[in-house]
């Protein structure tokens, strides 16, 4: 059975690699003041091997896409191509400090300047900061730049944000972190946003409304024009979670359906790493009314054909970042695009759709769908009849999914649907891998209740106990008394 | 098609399994007058061979560290990465996983991320981390609105000599809770504590203590924090986690709240970015604190497990009442830092940080010693230091960049008072032939 | 489910027990702790605190949900059950007996408009 002891347990005193040279000049002290020094320094001590092992032997235990399936809904874990990786280490793009004069880094604000017109052109949209550092802070800078406009207008009234009640738990988070308070907008039958119900809601204290489209529920939201007229026509701006894009990449843009502002997830759709929860990147399009309120600089291409930082914006939201978002991210989504081009990011969306499709109906053999449609890149299961009949819950088919090899889909959310399983199987996975993941779920759907309820039984460890390490809180390794 | 492993035939049999003709009619649910009439306008595919030619020289077009040396911190800093940490990191398994929301499949990452907390406290001293936040400016940006929480008072106290994008990020933070970041004047490089004294009161959340400061200058930590404590203020400490291989941790000033950036802990200067905030505060707050947390436990059969835990504080089940609406963090950056202090240790860290001190300092003997070269401050610093210089610093790092040196940081522009001054950073990547060589350039502009 | 018959009930499920000197004890209910899950953390009022009828005036925290507690009536805090917030777990095994709060009310009579024990599981029924 796996084990493995933390790297503090490996310590051993007087252990050290031969990574760094030991210093041959005068004391510290002949620097520092000896009362500004820390007495000692309590970090562990082992060999190089110790360490490769370590945390090889860690990696072991763990799931990526490089070892199988991931249909982790809303996640589009998508294929990782290594090349992104070997171009963001070159020595180009990876040693090159931030602060350096832009005629030494001319190749960085290319990149960077061209990825802000792919992201417009991808987007429909007219601008593009590329400072946010994750989907959560692009949503942050998004409604701030909302409020940043009705305030320039004199508008200062405008503080509620419509949010659907299928919407990711960030919409509302980030909404209310910007001093807005949320009115929820309810999901009719379809599973979508009801323009009669945003016209309900809709008022002159309303600052925007946030949408995912396709929503979490894997369905387009074909009202989004009409909804988007109502929102505008009420004075408010329109806010695009762009969680979803890999569904319509080259297909539609978001700006084309009345979004005013929208967040990129270049980990999700432009398939940059989750490296386990980031980093990741979630850069900001906007309409040209939102322009001058962007976080600066942004790059800008001058009339000889040299890059530089465009900074001058007196309304600006402020800054987000120490220095210029994750670049090293921007350069793969950027090595991405290139790679596939025009018909290649339309691919995307097709070929995402049609593997969404094809696994729903395979699925549907077993497990009931929320909203039995054709569904856009992913689609919500429910465990309900199976909970109803055997007491086997979402979380125990996920669960019983890994020792079928595979990750188990996005549980429990969107919330509106009772025991969610949401599976997004993405474009890059073979037709066999999708019957394989068919057959399973078939297969756990007959399986042995019990079997399934004390699932997984081939991990390194069993269920575990979540309410314990909540009780008993231990966060940090300390030596044993 | 790139990364779509379908032929035709795969697609046209997927197509009539689920009772469609074609490709475009899975767009059936998009209204027609939504849908893109034409490509998108970007440039066309290229193999992976032509990408990787493209793209490096791209890349040529940048003047890397490599070429010479890098004298600029102010932030970002250069220390040498050892082979183990990207060796580690590009481990498919670290590399293509998903936050680590199923335990049972996630012990490995997991583990790491409770190894990456341990680190963070020890270097800070302090008893509760999180797994990481975007960089050290929203790590100290949560802080501040963490701090106007627990207090429920609404300013915070930033001295001009913490670095000012970080005051600029946490402007943009604290807007949307009603409280305001209020800046402290330096003097001759540090904070007074009368200074700060003088703008206490009892409306004040916190006090931003940098160490080293932006400047290169150590605070006195231990003052200022008295100071604050004493107007019911919680001390938030910016660190650079390096300085505290040898400085006192912010937990024995005592600091509240510790914030740092880990990029100088074995990460690339990457043009600024990815880099890794870390975040601990007292065990008494942990509830308060933003990110993903886990927690060492027991699985079904009680052996060791680690999970998530005290999820209820986040977004995605406290929605619009979480305290943050953070839920990518820097993961795999973390596990980064946390391979590289694990490799160093204690005296490796220590060896880094001791031999960029001595480079520092070499340095600064060496260009203050220069007809026309004064020191801004006096007073200890760490690995960096200001500089006046007898041209401007634009001038001066243009001359150095066509020998491949990336110079020092213009002060003046955050600091218009600071004309000509440098800010010159070493580490132990710098080496005394570079310095000689740096001095020699400088001579030049005398 | 217990759902005792000398006790009021909220529709944010609270129980609520009337005492003679014009306080009411306050607490949430097995259906509510049913719902919840292993319950980890509670945070309450200091004594002292208003309590709103129809504002939160605390937490109650499982692993996986957080619920707000409704106050059902309006009233002055004068007693927190501090040795439940070092032990919330009882909850899940004795929702009755876990009191969290004794409230003066302002005017008792409010209470009127509470769910009986009948009309609280009829409420918990239609879902």
């Amino acid at each position: 059975m796996f084990s493995e002891p933390t790297i503090f347990e490996r310590s051993r005193p007087g252990r050290h690699s031969n990574a760094v040279p030991v210093p041959d000049g005068a004391d510290i002290t002949a620097f520092l003041p000896a009362e500004s020094l820390r007495a000692e320094l309590p970090l562990p001590e082992v060999s190089e091997i110790d360490t490769v092992r370590h945390f090889t032997r860690l990696s072991q235990t763990n799931f990526g896409i490089d070892l199988g399936f991931y249909p982790l809904g809303s996640c589009t874990m998508k294929y990782n191509p290594r090349v992104h990786e070997r171009v963001a280490a070159m020595p180009g793009f990876a040693d090159i400090h931030p602060y350096q004069a832009p005629a030494t880094c001319q190749g960085a604000l290319r990149v960077m300047y061209e990825l802000q017109g792919y992201l417009a052109e991808i987007g429909g949209m007219d601008a593009v900061t590329l400072q946010p550092v994750a989907g959560a802070q692009g949503e942050m800078t998004g409604l701030l730049l909302i409020r940043a406009y009705h305030r320039s207008r004199g508008d200062d009234g405008r503080t509620e944000m419509l949010v659907p009640d299928s919407a990711h738990g960030t919409n509302p988070a980030t909404a209310s972190l910007v001093g807005m308070s949320i009115v929820k907008v309810p999901s009719n039958a379809r599973g979508r946003v009801d323009v009669e119900a945003v016209k309900a809601k809709v008022g002159p204290r309303t600052a925007g409304m946030m949408m995912t489209n396709p929503n979490t529920l894997g369905l387009f939201e074909d009202q989004i024009a009409e909804i988007a007229e109502v929102v505008h026509a009420a004075g408010g701006l329109m806010y695009g979670d762009g969680a979803n894009l890999n569904a319509i990449i080259g297909v539609a843009r978001p700006g084309d359906m009345g979004f005013d502002v929208m967040h990129f997830n270049l980990h999700k759709t432009f398939t940059t790493p989750h490296g386990g929860g980031g980093p990741g990147a979630g850069p900001v399009a906007v309409k040209a009314i939102l322009e001058p309120f962007l976080p600066s600089p942004t790059v800008a291409r001058a009339a000889d054909g040299t890059y530089g930082w465009a900074g001058d914006r007196p309304q600006t939201i402020g800054r987000l970042h120490s220095f210029n978002g994750n670049f090293g991210i921007l350069v793969r989504a950027y090595t991405y695009i290139r790679t596939l081009g025009p018909e290649g990011l339309r691919g995307v969306a097709e070929n995402a759709v049609l593997n969404a499709n094809y696994v729903r109906v395979g699925v549907a053999e077993k497990f009931q769908i929320a909203y039995p449609e054709a569904c856009m890149h992913e689609f919500v299961a429910s465990a309900q009849e199976q909970k109803k009949t055997t007491g086997v819950r979402a979380l125990d088919v996920g669960k019983r999914l890994m020792d079928y090899g595979y990750h188990p889909p996005t549980v429990y959310f969107p919330l509106i649907v009772p025991e969610a399983m949401m599976i997004e199987p993405t474009e890059t996975e073979t037709r066999e891998t999708l019957d394989e993941f068919v057959a399973a779920m078939q297969s756990i759907a007959d399986e042995d209740p019990e079997l399934v309820k004390s699932a997984p039984h081939t991990m390194p460890v069993k269920r575990v106990d979540e309410v314990g390490a909540a009780k008993n809180l231990n966060i940090r390794w300390e030596p044993s008394k | 098609m790139a990364y779509v492993p379908h032929t035709t035939e795969d697609q046209e049999a997927m197509l009539q399994r689920i009772g469609l003709n074609s490709l475009e009619d899975l767009f059936a649910p998009i209204p027609e007058n939504l849908r893109l009439p034409k490509l998108l306008d970007v440039p066309a595919a290229m193999s992976e061979a032509e990408v990787v030619r493209h793209l490096a020289a791209i890349g040529r077009e940048n003047a890397d560290a490599g070429r010479g040396a890098c004298f600029c911190g102010a932030g970002i800093y250069r220390h040498f990465t050892p082979s183990v940490v990207p060796a580690i990191l590009q481990r498919g398994e670290f590399l293509t996983a998903y936050t680590p929301y199923q335990p049972e499949r996630s012990q490995g990452f997991l583990q790491t991320i409770y190894e990456f907390q341990t680190l963070t406290c020890q270097l800070l001293g302090l008893d509760a981390a999180n797994a990481s936040m975007y960089d050290g400016a929203t790590a100290l940006a949560e802080a501040a609105v963490m701090a106007a929480s627990i207090t429920g008072r609404r300013r915070i106290l930033i001295p001009e000599t913490v670095h000012p994008a970080w005051t600029e990020v946490c402007r943009t933070y604290v807007q949307g809770h009603g409280a305001s970041v209020d800046v402290v004047p330096h003097a001759s490089g540090r904070i007074a504590v009368e200074t700060l004294q003088s703008r206490l009161a009892p409306d004040v959340a916190a006090v931003v203590i940098p160490q080293p400061n932006f400047f290169g200058l150590l605070e006195d930590a231990k003052a200022l924090a008295a100071a604050a404590k004493a107007a019911g203020a919680l001390v938030l400490a910016a660190a650079n986690p390096m300085a505290l291989a040898l400085l006192a941790p912010p937990g024995e000033w005592p600091a509240d709240i510790a914030v740092a950036e880990g990029q100088a802990l074995g990460l690339p200067m990457s043009f600024g970015g990815p880099l890794v905030g870390m975040f601990a505060c007292r065990r008494e707050f942990v509830r308060q604190m933003p990110g993903r947390i886990v927690g060492a436990t027991t699985d079904q059969d009680g052996r060791r497990a680690y999970t998530l835990t005290l999820q209820t504080r986040e977004q995605h089940i406290r929605r619009e009442k979480a305290s943050s609406n953070i839920c990518s963090n820097e993961a795999l950056a973390a596990l980064g830092v946390t391979v590289y202090l694990s490799l160093l240790g204690k005296t490796g860290l220590r060896n880094v940080a001791t031999a960029s001190v001595q480079r520092a300092h070499e340095a600064f003997d060496a260009i203050t010693a220069l007809p026309g070269y004064a020191p801004v401050f006096s007073g200890p610093f760490f690995h960096e230091f200001a500089v006046r210089c007898p041209a401007p610093v634009a001038e001066i790092n243009a001359r150095l960049a066509g020998e491949g040196i990336i110079g020092p940081y213009s002060l003046s522009t955050v600091f218009p008072d600071l004309e000509n001054a440098a800010l010159f950073c070493c580490t132990e990547t710098v080496s005394r032939d570079d310095i000689r060589r740096l001095a020699d350039l400088l001579r030049t502009f005398a | 489910m217990n759902t005792p018959n000398e006790l009021k009930y909220a529709t944010t499920h609270e129980w609520v027990r009337l005492e003679s000197d014009g306080t009411a004890t306050l607490g949430i209910t097995d259906f509510a702790q049913h719902e919840l899950g292993d319950v980890v953390y509670l945070e309450l009022p200091d004594e002292g605190r208003a309590l709103i009828a129809d504002e939160p005036f605390g937490t109650v925290e499982s692993v996986k949900a957080v619920s707000d507690l409704v106050a059902p009536l309006n009233g002055e805090v004068v007693k927190v059950n501090t040795e439940l917030v070092d032990a919330p777990e009882a909850i899940n095994t004795d929702p009755y007996g876990c009191w969290m709060v004794v409230v003066k009310l302002d005017n008792p009579a409010e209470a009127d408009a509470l769910m009986s024990a009948e009309q609280y599981v009829a409420f918990t029924e239609e879902g």
